[in-house]
Parts: C-alpha cells; sequence; structure tokens
C-alpha cells in the first residue's frame, strides 16, 4: 500500500521489481503446493502399488497385503524405495499425481479437438459447455432478479422493512439443500433440460446480488442526495444519474460472487440426479466407478470455469469503471 | 379447485399488505417493535399465501406440499430429523468448521509472521475461495470412509479459505501509528500481537467464521450425497426426495434453516461481545 503510494519508479526496472513483486510469491506458494502434493501421493498410493508390485512378481517388504493394511504410507516407503516411482502411474490411485491429472485434462479437452471430436460426450469442453450454458442463464435471470428486488427495497419502505430481513436471513440458510428436490419436482411437473439446473443457480445468485444492489444503491452520499433534490430531480433520474452510476463497483463485485455461487449451484444440480451430463455428472460418475483421475480432472475444469467466469466479470469491471472514471 | 382456500390466499396476501403498507408509513416506523412485526407479518401472510394456494388449487403433495402438512411431518418424526441433525450438524459441519477455523488461524498467524508468505497465500486463499470446492465430497469420500469423518473433512476444506483470507486481512488491518506505540513500548512479537493485533484483526476474523457457518452446512449436507450411513441431512434429503416424500424433504430443510440461522446467530452474537469496540456494533445512531 505504503509503496504504491509513493511516487512511482518508472522504466524496466521498475516493472521487473513489480511483477517479482507480486508473481513471484504467489508462484512459490503455487510450487509448494504441487510439491506437497506430489509428496502426498506417496503416502497414499503406496498399498496399491506393493500389491501391484507383489502380483507382478517383485519382492515387497513386508510380504502379503493383509500385514501391510495397519501399516503407515511412509514407513511403508521407506522399507520398499524401489516401488516408490510407480504411486505416481498408477490407473486408479486413491490420489492422482499432478501430472496425471493435467495429462487427463489435455487428453479430454485439446487432443480430442485436434482429432475433431472436441465435442463428442467423452470430451470435457462437452461436459464443460453443459454446465456452463446451465450457470449462465441461472446467473443471468437470478441478476435480473435480484437487481430488480434491490430497486423494490431501495425505493420502498415497506418492502424494505418486510423482505430485506427475509434476504438475509436467507443467505444464513443451506439452499443448496433443495437442489435435488428442485430437479425431481420440476422433472415431475415436465419442466426438463436445463432451466431446472439454471433455477438452482438462480436462486444461488440471486441474493448476493440482491443484497449486494441495495447496499450499492444507498451509497450515495446525504450530500449528493440533497443535492439532487436542490436540482429538483425526480426519482427516476436521481436512479438513472446517481444511484444508478454509484452502485456500478458494489454490482460487479456482487456478481462475481453471484457468478461462484451459480458456477456451485450448476454443479451440485448436476450430481444427485443421476445426470449424464455436465461436470457434476462427471464427478459422480468418476466416483461411483473408482476413475480418481477423472473426478480430479472434472474438478479442475470446474475451477478453471469459474477462474475464467470471475476473471471476466473482473475485466468488464475494470473497463467500464475506468470508462466512467471510477477506476480503482 | 376450492375457492374457499383461493378466496382466503388472496385475502391473507392483501391484508398483510395492507397492514404492513400502514405500520411503514405510521410514525411508529423506526420503533424496534415495528422492525420486527413488519417482517414477521409479511413471512406469516407467505405462509398463509403458500397454504391457501396448495389447498386450493389441489396441488398434490409430490409437487409442494402444504406448511401444514410439512409442519405436521416435521413434529410426527422429530426424532429422525434429530438423529440427522446430531449427524450431520454436530458430528460433521461443527467438527469440521472447528478443525478448519483452527487450522486456517494457525495458518494465517505464520503467513502473516513473513511478508513474502503472505503476499503468496493471498492471491491463492482468494483464488480457492470462489471455486466450487463442493466437488472435492466424492474424493474426500473416497478417503475417509461414509460416516462423518469425509463430512467434517469437506467442511475442513470448505471453510480453510474464507477464514484463512480474512484473517491474513485482518492481522494487517492495524496502522503505522498503533504498531509504533507498541514498539515505544518494546512490546515482544507475542505481545502486540496478543494486545493489539489480534483484537484488531477481530472483525475480519468474525466475518470469515460468518460466511464459513453456510459453508459447513452445505458441505456436510452436499457430501452426504455421495454416500453417507443411513441417517444424516443430506442422506434422508436425497433418499426421500426419490421416495417423492416431499414433506419429509421440506421437514429437513426447515432443520437446516433452523440450524443454519441459529449457527450463524450465535457466531454473530459472540462477535458482539468480542468486538463491542468497533463501530459497526455500535446500537442506535
Amino acid at each position: 500500500m505504503t509503496d504504491a503510494t509513493i511516487a512511482k519508479p518508472s522504466g524496466l526496472g521498475a516493472g521487473v521489481r513489480a511483477v517479482s513483486d507480486a508473481v513471484l510469491p504467489v508462484v512459490a506458494v503455487v510450487a509448494a503446493i504441487i510439491g506437497l502434493w506430489y509428496l502426498a501421493c506417496i503416502p497414499m498410493n503406496i498399498h496399491t502399488a506393493l500389491t501391484d508390485a507383489e502380483r507382478a512378481g517383485a519382492v515387497v517388504t513386508p510380504a502379503g497385503a493383509a500385514e501391510r493394511r495397519d501399516m503407515g504410507g511412509i514407513g511403508l516407503a521407506l522399507a520398499n524405495t524401489e516401488i516408490v516411482p510407480d504411486v505416481f502411474s498408477q490407473e486408479r490411485p486413491r490420489l492422482p499425481a499432478p501430472h496425471q491429472v493435467g495429462m487427463e485434462l489435455w487428453k479430454t479437452t485439446g487432443e480430442m479437438v485436434l482429432t475433431g471430436r472436441g465435442f463428442s460426450k467423452r470430451s470435457l469442453l462437452y461436459h464443460a459447455w453443459v454446465t456452463l450454458s446451465s450457470t449462465v442463464l441461472g446467473f443471468l435471470i437470478g441478476t435480473v432478479a435480484g437487481v430488480g428486488l434491490a430497486i423494490g427495497i431501495v425505493h420502498s419502505r415497506v418492502m424494505n422493512m418486510a423482505v430485506m430481513p427475509w434476504a438475509i436471513a436467507s443467505q444464513t440458510i443451506p439452499i443448496l439443500a433443495v437442489a435435488p428436490m428442485i430437479i425431481v419436482v420440476l422433472n415431475s411437473v415436465g419442466v426438463t433440460g436445463i432451466l431446472p439446473k439454471a433455477l438452482i443457480s438462480a436462486y444461488l445468485s440471486f441474493f448476493p446480488v440482491a443484497v449486494g444492489m441495495v447496499k450499492g444503491l444507498r451509497s450515495p452520499g446525504a450530500m449528493q442526495l440533497d443535492l439532487l433534490a436542490t436540482y429538483n430531480a425526480s426519482q427516476a433520474e436521481t436512479f438513472w444519474k446517481l444511484r444508478m452510476p454509484s452502485s456500478m463497483p458494489y454490482f460487479f463485485t456482487s456478481m462475481k460472487i453471484g457468478m461462484a455461487a451459480a458456477l456451485v449451484g450448476a454443479i451440485v444440480g448436476e450430481m444427485p440426479t443421476g445426470a449424464v451430463r455436465g461436470l457434476g455428472a462427471r464427478l459422480l460418475a468418476g466416483s461411483y466407478y473408482g476413475q480418481t483421475v477423472q473426478i480430479w480432472s472434472a474438478l479442475f475444469a470446474a475451477a478453471i470455469l469459474a477462474a475464467v467466469l470471475v476473471g471476466l466479470i473482473g475485466l468488464i469491471q475494470r473497463a467500464v469503471l475506468k470508462k466512467m472514471g471510477m477506476a480503482s | 379447485m376450492n375457492w374457499n382456500w383461493l378466496i382466503g390466499a388472496g385475502t391473507a396476501l392483501v391484508a398483510i399488505s395492507y397492514v404492513n403498507l400502514q405500520v411503514a408509513n405510521s410514525d411508529g416506523r423506526d420503533q424496534p417493535i415495528s422492525r420486527l412485526f413488519v417482517p414477521t407479518v409479511f413471512g406469516i401472510g407467505l405462509l398463509l399465501f403458500w397454504e391457501g394456494i396448495v389447498q386450493g388449487m389441489g396441488v398434490p403433495g409430490v409437487i409442494l406440499p402444504a406448511p401444514s402438512a410439512i409442519w405436521a411431518a416435521f413434529t410426527a418424526s422429530t426424532d429422525i430429523l434429530w438423529l440427522d441433525f446430531v449427524q450431520t450438524f454436530v458430528k460433521g459441519a461443527l467438527s469440521g468448521y472447528i478443525i478448519g477455523a483452527a487450522a486456517a488461524f494457525l495458518v494465517a498467524l505464520v503467513a502473516d509472521a513473513s511478508d513474502f508468505l503472505r503476499r503468496g497465500l493471498l492471491p491463492v486463499g482468494n483464488f480457492m475461495a470462489a471455486l466450487p470446492i463442493v466437488g472435492i465430497a466424492p474424493i474426500l469420500v473416497m478417503w475417509f470412509g461414509f460416516d462423518w469423518q469425509s463430512k467434517a473433512a469437506v467442511v475442513v476444506v470448505m471453510v480453510f479459505f474464507p477464514i484463512l483470507v480474512n484473517t491474513v486481512e485482518g492481522l494487517r488491518a492495524t496502522d503505522r501509528m498503533q504498531r509504533d506505540l507498541m514498539q515505544t513500548y518494546a512490546a515482544s512479537y507475542w505481545q502486540s500481537l496478543f494486545k493489539l493485533r489480534l483484537p484488531a484483526a477481530m472483525p475480519f476474523i468474525f466475518n470469515g467464521l460468518k460466511i464459513a457457518t453456510t459453508l459447513a452446512l452445505i458441505g456436510a449436507i452436499v457430501a452426504e450425497f455421495f454416500g453417507s450411513p443411513i441417517r444424516g441431512m443430506g442422506f434422508r434429503i436425497s433418499t426421500e426426495v426419490g421416495r417423492l416424500a416431499l414433506d419429509m424433504v421440506w421437514a429437513e430443510i426447515l432443520v437446516a434453516a433452523i440450524a443454519g440461522s441459529a449457527f450463524y446467530g450465535i457466531v454473530a452474537l459472540i462477535e458482539r461481545r468480542v468486538t463491542f469496540w468497533h463501530p459497526s456494533q455500535r446500537r442506535g445512531r
């Protein structure tokens, strides 16, 4: 904070220093996490690796899977150092190594695109698209409804008094628990496809957007409101010329929260109902068949999707706020 | 169609709107009693409207049960609901919440001691806090088995990052003057931590703890969708949905709602006790 406010040094050296200040620690932390992950693979996978090696004819101490069951993973790894490399290349490891997840991600996305099957049902791109479409649809519904409610709350005293406490209280309730019910009920009424999932996403993103927007629309100070009153501005004019512009930072912040919530809603909406498409269905299928590499790759696909969506809103935020002269 | 119920529903809606309009535009609208009265009336009116529509239109119970049916299911099966509550909330969510919060707090203390570590952990933690972490539920259920341990593990991971990020932010919340003052007192690291920086960080820490209450319950419930012993709120919801016994599902959701808001309320109460000095806790204006 203090360094940034003091006159900025210019030139290439400063740029390099800024990058190394911001990027280097993050890279170090990420590298440490990946390193820990590789280390964790050893005790997690050593039991099955030893069993496989024993079946293949290798000499393992102590012999017999039953003997080893209650032994610690680290002790086993130290006693059988020559088997340790095997833990990183199992087909169904308890904890797949980072490179295995990366390869699976590439195999189910980039490689399939290169061979022209980018949208086959085995492609993660296809599943990500299914999840993305219901996320975005739900997010749009939720955002529009949330902004609408916020406008109502700001302009109507009754709505503020009656609805606002419920809107805040609803954020303490684990709404996600209703996801399976919404899917089943809407299916039984004949609503199928992406709409039920989108409604869960909409519901989850609705409240953060509504609460954030109420805050944003109320952010103009009494001075500014008084000024518009002295101009004899109507309520609509006050809204368009003062409240709406000053709510923009809040709007984008709550949209980021809403988008993350919408993605969680879509994924969870795909889980409990035996859905066959979408990232949530991939997670569920992977857990049914013990395909751990598939679970992890679906998880990373979901993480990348979340990062891209939230990052996209961040980019729009930066562009819009800059244009409005409110660049943060 | 039962017109009596439908007319009743319409009347309820008009009546609450009228009463609330009167109270909200009266002189006593800023009294604490009307601040409580208006939302309560609104909630009751909505329930009456729901009941009237369901009864009047003859909506089948497999689509939307009436509030009275939900309440009947709730009171008739308090023993099952209590078992589920203990399994999911006390064993899964609460133990995971405590472990996760303690772990996040300790990591935040370590990260705060090193500027390099803090600048690395903060963006990573912020990034992780925005990810759909519930997705790790199937993995952790595979690792820790079907019982509450796996649910607690999911909760630990879910609550970890919001609390970590908020605590790290909070430990930076003191300004230079205050830290300099501690320095002139020749305060040691621990003295300045306990007497200055931790108290100053409390509003941030509680913000993280409050966000994490909802996440804890969500994590514990969703993890049960992937396998659990034959009790637990998530288990009950998914099996009763399969049997189309929606009144029981709604009763379970009612339990989740009560547990979630009570949990949040208790944390907020503790916050009020601990951070009584903070401007946001001042009563009146």
